[in-house]
């Protein structure tokens, strides 16, 4: 258990010194929200109707960009290799660096949200409920995300590969993420069974994605 | 404790690297690991540290922890030394004492050793090619475990560096460890062997 903490504690430490990649994604978030009302024009009705869509997959793209480095600087310097022959199973492992990302990726663009939110004229309740659904469904995001990252891990350029891959393992979160963000709008009670397909999409990726990764894991490091 | 391998062989794409190969390692003893390029040295290492698997045979630490595997109880220095650049030499060995389960006080002992300590706390980034080695190389104390395996530890090192990693080695060894060390370069060890693995053909013969 103290190894666990060790590794998420290096991990945040290392994404604060370097900085980068959670700057490159909470940037690549605000330049999407930004550009698309300018784009789309000044009519408020249509951005309150598309604002949560917006701002799911604007989320989804900026979390993808960092993404392919979850457990590149660690092949790169011989760290995963060590990280294999310590104490924790490379699931655990796998399951650290994807929490890892969450806290350094997932919680900060969620945190930028309600001010993003405030560009497409979204209502405290639509915030409330957008923000909600975010806080639950950006752990299956990072945790998906991983197995993903784990397979592409020698390919060059693998970002776009990962992307395509994972593709249709985001959908799920994706729809219900919105479903649940839309539902508070429509006061039809479309929020709460929504809310809570994804609080279990959630759920199962946190318990099943690190098996995937950690498989993927061992064929990259024979 | 005895390290045993039992007629291991592999398979690295496509070509036959390690065929037949046999032998025991006891106690205080370290096995110098020689052969020229592409002779499996490294295969036969990191089939050691359990990140590869043999195509045929199989390796066991008799009388070794049975709750874990043998690379869990073996100390795997590769050709990349597992040094993140923005911390500093102190967190980067830090780091690896608690994650490997090592006890707090390792750390400047470990440093000491391969003459760190006075580096403590630049990043390392800023080390040498031959400094970011020996921070590498301290990994083997900030835990305790019974084998190390060390492919071609001398690279970048120098005269003195090499001196204090044998120095390293041979307390190993007093202390009843065992070692495998993949060299090019005769490292005197107090008590080695030769393990001469074969060329391209793949064959294998013990010295």
């Amino acid at each position: 258990m103290s190894a666990l903490i060790e590794l998420v504690r290096r991990d945040l430490l290392l994404a604060w010194r370097e900085g980068g990649a959670v700057g490159v994604a909470l940037g690549f978030y605000l330049v999407v929200v930004t550009l698309l009302p300018l784009a789309i024009g000044p009519d408020l009705n249509l951005l309150v109707r598309i604002g949560p869509g917006v701002l799911w997959v604007a989320l989804l793209l900026s979390a993808l960009l960092s993404l392919p480095r979850m457990f590149e600087t660690d092949l790169e310097d011989g760290s995963l290799e060590v990280l294999a022959t310590g104490p924790l199973p490379l699931e655990v492992v796998a399951a650290a660096k994807s929490l890892a990302h969450w806290l350094t990726t997932g919680v900060p663009l969620v945190v930028l949200t309600p001010l993003l939110g405030l560009f497409l004229n979204l209502g405290p309740d639509a915030c409330g409920a957008l923000v909600a659904s975010m806080v639950v469904g950006t752990p299956a995001v990072s945790f998906i995300g991983a197995v993903g990252a784990a397979l592409t891990l020698r390919a060059r350029r693998g970002g776009p590969l990962l992307a395509f891959l994972m593709l249709p393992l985001f959908v799920p979160t994706l729809v219900f993420g919105i479903e649940a963000a839309r539902g508070a709008d429509l006061a039809s009670g479309a929020f709460r069974p929504s809310f809570l397909i994804l609080a279990a999409v959630s759920l199962a990726a946190l318990v099943l994605a690190p098996l995937a990764a950690a498989a993927a894991l061992r064929v990259q490091l024979r | 404790m005895k390290l045993v391998a039992d007629r291991l062989g592999a398979i690295r794409g496509g070509r036959r690297v390690l065929a037949g190969l046999s032998f025991a390692l006891a106690a205080g003893e370290a096995l110098l690991l020689t052969g020229p390029n592409g002779a499996g040295k490294t295969t036969l290492i990191r089939i050691l540290a359990g990140l590869l698997q043999p195509s045929e045979g199989g390796v066991a630490l008799d009388g070794g922890d049975g709750e874990r595997t043998l690379g869990e109880q073996c100390h795997y220095v590769g050709h990349l030394d597992a040094v993140k650049a923005s911390l500093t030499v102190e967190e980067n060995a830090a780091f690896w004492c608690r994650f490997l389960g090592g006890e707090r006080g390792r750390v400047p002992g470990a440093l000491e050793a391969f003459g760190l300590a006075a580096l403590r706390d630049i990043p390392a980034g800023l080390l040498s090619a031959g400094q970011r080695r020996r921070l590498g190389l301290a990994r083997v104390l900030l835990a305790a475990r019974p084998v190390w395996l060390l492919d071609e530890p001398t690279v970048s090192l120098d005269g003195g560096a090499q001196a204090a990693l044998v120095a390293v080695v041979d307390r190993h060894l007093e202390a009843g460890g065992l070692v495998l060390a993949a060299t090019h370069v005769a490292l005197p060890f107090s008590r080695a062997r030769e393990l001469a693995l074969g060329g391209a053909a793949g064959a294998v013969r013990a010295a």
